[in-house]
């Protein structure tokens, strides 16, 4: 493969040359990005203007849609892929990570995301699925993928299928944090009991959990997922940012917290500061200090089953 | 040095330092995760991992890190940044954001995200000084060194493109030895680590 260039990029041709085996696209490639956003804070942006204040705040990465879960719940219908014009506004406006969402099994959207050259994709349960039986088959894009999980089995299913990285689901829009602890906890749980297995328990526990056997084999062996794991779903206060850490998250994603609330500058640089120092209780305190109001939020378990976000795909 | 294994501190601050302190731990020396000034005493050698620079800059002066760390590098403390934290060590950048500040240690310049955005991210051999053996170099959204000063010794490069530089105690490379588990950099840093004390 070659690499494309990329503005003043005459050396590319010398990378070539000399080595003829410049990669792009691998898993440690798509799965390092994720490496890097570890201990930082992801946020939804729906415009230009809120990805430079989220960027300003010190979020590691932006993930750009029309509109917040929390919006998308209230206006009901379905929710698709956003404007591409509005993601390149978005990639235009600032110079960290951009992110983007598809609907799940909706390969076309991937592909078009793909060609804006969003950094990360995201297969999201917050848009409407596109398809009830398929998820998209990430390993064959250039740009990694993040997908949902709300448990272990399927956190694997979606590394088997090419996700470089996974974000436990939690109930997005609702800033309510319960579901996000769940799963995390879920997830965490059945590694740390995969851990203390006799490697010949594994395999039946691979069957149960509908999950490639390779890979149980690995959360079996090194106690941990083999890519990045963040949170999402719900985290709506610094508080709960550093929650998620101590539970064991490498980072975390505000959606509707940040930019439903009354001062979203002062509560995303708060967010990013607790999720740095989750273990400084002083600390998060200090930048818990006048927030104003937090989003509205509303109870997860206020809402019909049918419209639970966390539900879709398996 | 405290007793006779070197204790190298690690910015802890956002990024993938936890990879630095298991490189680190896998060369006999004590890590420790540095988020406040306190966490900065008594280290023999210090590590800036990658991450997001823009992010790292503003938790610098929020945790208070940014005049104590400017302070031991000046002094001499031994230290290697990887990525964002060889953009944090360069004294030129092109491409930062606005009010962006490093500090200014490294005489190079680093074009921040030089080979753009994560689809032009790639892994390629990489050849160090030295070494016959190349080693894999993993490329994520990396800065460029578009211009090394004088007296900056190059480590490692990609045909004529520096990517791992040395002056002195400072040392930096514009990828990441530690996610494809080579520890030979590291190896090379802590030699200047362990003359240090």
């Amino acid at each position: 493969m070659t690499l494309r260039a990329f503005g003043q990029n005459a050396c590319n041709d010398v990378f070539d040359e000399v080595n003829g085996m410049s990669e792009q696209g691998t898993m440690g490639v798509k799965s390092g990005l994720a490496e890097m956003l570890k201990g930082g804070v992801i946020m939804d942006v729906v415009n230009a203007e809120q990805a430079k204040i989220a960027e300003d705040a010190g979020a590691c990465a932006v993930m750009a849609l029309e509109r917040v879960p929390a919006d998308i719940r209230a206006d009901g219908g379905v929710a698709r892929m956003s404007d591409p014009e509005m993601i390149i506004g978005i990639q235009e406006a600032v110079s960290i990570p951009v992110m983007a969402k598809a609907r799940i099994g909706h390969f076309v959207e991937a592909q078009i995301l793909q060609s804006l050259e969003v950094d990360y994709i995201d297969e999201s349960e917050v848009l409407t699925p596109a398809d009830e039986a398929h998820h998209i088959d990430k390993s064959k894009f250039t740009i990694p993928f993040v997908c949902g999980a709300t448990n272990l089995g399927e956190a694997l299913r979606r590394i088997g299928e090419g996700a470089a990285m996974i974000r436990s689901k939690g109930e997005a829009g609702t800033g309510d944090v319960v579901e996000a602890v769940r799963h995390i906890r879920g997830i965490l749980g059945e590694i740390k009991r995969l851990h203390g297995m006799d490697p010949d328990e594994v395999y039946a526990r691979a069957k149960e959990l509908h999950a490639p056997l390779d890979l149980v084999q690995y959360c079996a062996r090194e106690g941990r997922l083999p890519v990045v794991l963040f949170t999402a779903g719900g985290v709506a206060t610094p508080a709960d940012c550093a929650l998620m850490m101590q539970l064991g998250a490498d980072g975390v994603f505000v959606g509707s917290g940040i930019f439903k609330s009354g001062d979203p500058a002062k509560r995303a640089r708060a967010c990013v500061e607790a999720t740095t120092h989750f273990r400084d209780p002083a600390k998060l305190a200090e930048v818990s200090k006048n927030l104003g109001e937090a989003m509205v939020g509303r109870s997860a378990k206020s809402i019909p089953e049918d419209e639970l976000f966390a539900g879709r795909g398996w | 040095m405290a007793g006779n294994t070197p204790r190298v501190g690690v910015l802890a601050l956002q990024g993938a330092f936890r990879e630095h302190v298991q490189a680190l731990e896998r060369l006999g020396t004590t890590a420790i995760e540095v988020r406040t000034p306190a966490e900065l005493a008594g280290l023999d050698g210090l590590m800036l991992p990658g991450g997001e620079s823009t992010t790292m800059d503003l938790l610098l002066d929020s945790s208070g890190l940014r005049e104590p760390i400017t302070a031991v590098v000046a002094d001499g403390l031994p230290v290697f940044g990887t990525c964002a934290g060889l953009i944090l060590l360069a004294t030129d950048l092109e491409d930062g954001t606005e009010g962006q500040r490093t500090l200014r240690a490294l005489d190079v310049t680093a074009l921040r995200n030089g080979y753009g955005r994560q689809v032009a991210s790639f892994e390629a051999a990489v050849e160090l000084t030295g070494d016959d053996t190349p080693m894999v170099g993993i490329f994520i959204r990396a800065p460029r060194i578009t211009r090394v000063g004088e007296g900056v010794e190059v480590l490692a490069s990609i045909g004529d493109e520096p990517v791992a530089v040395r002056s002195g105690s400072i040392m930096a490379a514009t990828f990441h030895p530690e996610l494809a588990h080579d520890d030979r950099l590291h190896a090379r840093f802590l030699e200047r680590v362990t003359t240090h004390s």
